[in-house]
């Protein structure tokens, strides 16, 4: 499980996280919602050590994520992470995009990781694209191609930070029904996004983000049918 | 009548035997270009990833430096490097000179390319490979390196070609390669026209292919 314990993060001078203390199950989907600029995103980039913190602890299956000594490298198998912003390696192809995490970290074979390769495109549905540069993939297959990439890992846990933010709206659907079927399969997710209706279906727990603290958490039930912070109140009839 | 006999003594025309002549001198441009653009090359990769990385430090050190060596024109660094080296007890022969000279030279040039295609590479992207758990050497091979290599390979073209014409300036320390083999026979046969002409097509001839090759890479990487 991961616990995240009264986290504090700043940028230089401007304080992001003010205190944040949210555990997640094996087996458990929470989405994360809130304004820009409430720290959401730089939760998930803290979690897998992407970004340093200045106060508080984050255990990954008991490992202290920030503790000196502690092998990132080693964790962040652990950890898939998918991305606003796409980022295929754009020197490969879609097959060698997922199989080269597999073969030069973990040391699989050619073949292993090819395997491997192949089987997550086919999961997230682009299995007839295994021989394409990205570049000639529009932006919701990147983002799954991103999304199997981070699979082929075989992560325990998978952070999905506004993976439909950069995409057109007709391309939304298609990136959102393949984080359905992960959570379906039971997947560890931690999902932050903009999708309220999106996060109500597959969340376990919703939790609202305000000012760099989660102001309200509970299941979907709660957090967006009733909620009970005031400002949680404004935030959906905001975004609604 | 007199005259012009005794002028033919002093002065043969081009022969058969003068196109060897010229071939060597060719091979020994090439060969001082095959060391120095390929050392140079790995130490500009290495200066530029130092200046990337090294931020305020670096510009101001080793960037200074390099500067140095891109700005002052090769003939006088080869003269001054040449008379420098015996001043502090290494006599170097006008070879070893040259090409110690062309390689610093030339990864000068390359360390500002190599700076830019690592940083053509973007912030996103490297994050995505360490978030996969690829070390930070890693990240570079196999992310950074093939990447940043397509943005530049073009520049990294015309500096390969420039060095390999300006490896002529090394004749101005002695060493025989094809500018100079081509002004010994000229003083000789008095045919600079045809002699330059024939440098001319060694020139091209070591050049042509290294520009045909990357651009079929070029083609190569565009297609895919």
């Amino acid at each position: 499980m991961i616990e995240i314990n009264d986290v504090h993060k700043s940028f230089g001078t401007l304080q992001v996280l003010k205190g944040i203390s949210l555990n997640v199950e094996i087996g458990e989907v929470i989405s994360i919602i809130g304004s820009s600029g409430s720290g959401k995103s730089t939760l998930l980039n803290c979690i897998n050590a992407l970004e340093p913190i200045q106060g508080g602890h984050i255990f990954v299956d008991g490992t202290d994520v920030h503790a000196k000594g502690t092998d990132v490298n080693k964790l962040r198998q652990k950890i898939g992470m998918v991305f606003q912003q796409w980022n295929s390696f754009p020197h490969l192809t879609t097959l060698e995009n997922v199989a080269l995490a597999p073969r030069i970290v973990v040391g699989k074979t050619r073949q292993e990781a090819e395997d491997i390769a192949r089987r997550q495109l086919e999961h997230v549905g682009l299995g007839d694209k295994i021989d394409v540069y990205p570049n000639k993939m529009s932006g919701g297959q990147q983002q799954r191609l991103a999304i199997a990439r981070a699979l082929a890992m075989e992560p325990d846990y998978m952070l999905f930070d506004e993976v439909t933010s950069a995409l057109d709206p007709e391309l939304i659907g298609e990136v959102l029904d393949t984080l359905r079927l992960l959570s379906e399969e039971g997947k560890t997710m931690l999902v932050v996004t903009h999708e309220i209706g999106f996060a109500r279906d597959v969340s376990d727990r919703i939790a609202f983000v305000r000012d760099g603290v989660i102001e309200e958490i509970g299941p979907p039930s709660q957090v967006i049918q009733n909620p009970q912070s005031e400002h949680t109140r404004q935030f959906l009839s905001n975004v609604r | 009548m007199e005259q012009s006999a005794s002028t033919i003594q002093f002065f043969t025309a081009f022969q058969l035997s003068d196109i060897w002549f010229l071939g060597e001198a060719a091979g020994r441009t090439l060969l001082i270009a095959a060391l120095s653009i390929p050392g140079g090359t790995v130490l500009g990769i290495f200066f530029g990833w130092v200046l990337s990385v090294s931020g305020w430090a670096g510009a101001s050190s080793l960037g200074l430096i390099l500067d140095v060596f891109r700005s002052v024109p090769l003939i006088i660094q080869l003269i001054l490097f040449f008379n420098f080296f015996p001043i502090i007890g290494i006599p170097l022969d006008p070879f070893q000179a040259g090409t110690v000279v062309l390689v610093f030279y030339t990864s000068a040039l390359v360390a500002a390319i190599a700076r830019g295609g690592i940083e053509a590479v973007e912030v996103i992207t490297r994050r995505a490979a360490r978030s996969l758990g690829m070390t930070y050497w890693q990240d570079l091979r196999y992310i950074v390196f093939p990447i940043g290599l397509r943005a530049v390979l073009p520049a990294w073209t015309g500096v390969a070609l420039g060095v390999l014409k300006d490896s002529a300036l090394v004749s101005v320390i002695g060493y025989v390669e094809l500018l100079r083999a081509s002004q010994i026979l000229i003083i000789r046969t008095q045919q600079p026209f045809l002699i330059f002409a024939v440098a001319g097509v060694f020139y091209f001839a070591l050049s042509f292919p290294i520009a045909r090759i990357m651009e079929r890479l070029e083609q190569k990487w565009q297609n895919d």
